[in-house]
């Protein structure tokens, strides 16, 4: 027996005489088209589920505030005014005044500013920092950073915490890590 | 036989009847072949292999260690549940509530069932592993399930983590203040990570202390209200979420990869 020159498979019966039918090259066009869209939509999804991540509005303490006026910080007094509310100690010596974060190098908690002993111990693993905020006890790898000092238009003293200076990168000697007085 | 002339008792009359029948396909097994049918029709038995060499049994090979951390797994999962009617994740509440659940609430000993229970999860995840390493169990044909399982150990981690900062004391918060300060220093997304500063453009730094991976951890600069509500739901849906997937896929992988590995 002759086979027959095309073969109609049963599910296209009754389909052959419609001339807007879909050819298979076109649906696997228009189904490629569809999937790239749709993983473009979902990979660009993602991408916003990532950002959503990020807040854009902090409930936190503002990271640059004012602390006063110069003369109200004594020379070789550590102040631990702002240590709960803003993470610092303002310190004053002979030639200036700075300011240290309260984050100890080590593993990141808060130490205690010890008057009697004149240093700075972290009751975790008991670092010790120097009134200068450099280390010389303790697991603590390198000294307490210091943030950005400088004077606002009104006389103030303003810290900014987002601009931090480090001992070990020679950033100390940048002029608005101190500020002199 | 004689007994076909015996009354049937309730009992026979339950396992004949529709709602039984209905629920059970597969009707009392009491042969080889139906008992495997038994098990393949219901939903919870299907993981398991439908029928278990001998020496899957054998305790002294296995510990039990991995059925012992699913068994430890659910039951955290429903002690949690319990828990989160009565705790709320804000910094006004988080404290007094965990009191309140030790002290107050009936059955206070659902919270220490939780807690412990979560050590000894960490203690069995531990030791599953460690059998698994010293029987050679995670050679091929299963060394992707071994893939899976420290997926799954890594998140038991997590999940352990995050539940630490929950009752908010002094404890919780400084153990999660240190631990995330550790993302500080992944390499490219940690803002004091290796790379980091090459992220950027110009003199401003894309990586920094507001946008690197602790940020999105913490929702924040530092462990606070926003990290709290984080890591609850961290803690409660999202990683248990994870882990449920990839406990499917390492359950179904062990009899995949041919079956319960046992002694040579």
């Amino acid at each position: 027996m002759a086979k027959p020159d095309k073969f109609i498979p049963n599910a296209s019966i009754g389909a052959d005489g419609d001339q807007t039918a879909m050819d298979r090259k076109g649906f696997l066009n228009w189904l490629t088209i569809g999937w790239l869209s749709f993983s473009a939509a979902t990979g660009g999804f993602f991408v916003v589920m990532i950002r959503f991540l990020f807040p854009n509005v902090l409930f936190e303490p503002p990271q640059s505030f004012k602390i006063g006026y110069p003369e109200e910080f004594v020379p070789g007094n550590v102040d631990i005014r702002y240590k709960k509310k803003y993470n610092i100690w303002v310190v004053r010596n002979e030639e200036g005044i700075y300011a240290l974060s309260t984050v100890c190098t080590h593993l990141g908690c808060t130490p205690n500013w010890l008057m009697a002993e004149q240093k700075f111990k972290c009751p975790c693993h008991g670092s010790g920092f120097r009134f200068s905020g450099i280390n010389f006890e303790g697991p603590a790898p390198r000294p307490l950073e210091r943030f950005m000092i400088y004077l606002a238009g009104d006389g103030q003293i303003v810290v900014d915490k987002t601009k931090s200076f480090k001992f070990e990168k020679g950033e100390w000697e940048r002029a608005e890590s101190f500020l002199k007085v | 036989m004689s007994e076909k002339e015996k009354k049937p008792s309730l009992l026979e009359q339950l396992g004949e009847s529709q709602v039984w029948k209905s629920i059970f396909r597969s009707g009392v097994p009491k042969s080889r072949r139906q008992r495997m049918y038994a098990v393949l029709g219901n939903v919870f038995l299907h993981l398991h292999p439908a029928r278990l060499p001998r020496h899957a049994v054998k305790i002294g090979y296995t510990w039990c260690m991995g059925g012992l951390s699913f068994f430890l797994f659910v039951v955290l999962t429903i002690t949690g549940i319990l828990l989160m009617f009565y705790y709320r994740p804000t910094v006004e509440y988080a404290y007094t509530d965990i009191i309140d659940l030790t002290e107050q609430v009936p059955l206070g000993i659902m919270r220490e069932i939780h807690r412990w229970g979560a050590h000894a999860m960490i203690l069995t995840v531990w030791l599953h592993m460690l059998r698994v390493f010293m029987t050679g169990s995670y050679k091929p044909p299963r060394e992707f399930n071994w893939g899976v399982g420290v997926l799954l150990m890594t998140l038991t981690m997590f999940m352990s983590f995050t539940g630490y900062l929950l009752p908010w004391d002094q404890l919780a918060i400084w153990a999660v203040t240190v631990g995330t300060n550790m993302a500080r220093a992944h390499p490219f997304i940690g803002h004091e990570g290796p790379g980091a500063s090459l992220l950027a453009i110009g003199d401003i730094n894309l990586v920094h202390a507001g946008s690197d991976i602790r940020f999105a951890l913490l929702g924040g600069r530092f462990v606070g209200e926003a990290t709290l509500l984080r890591f609850y739901v961290l803690h409660c849906i999202a990683v248990p979420f994870i882990a449920m997937i990839f406990m499917a896929v390492h359950f179904w992988r062990i009899r995949k990869d041919g079956g319960i590995s046992g002694p040579l």
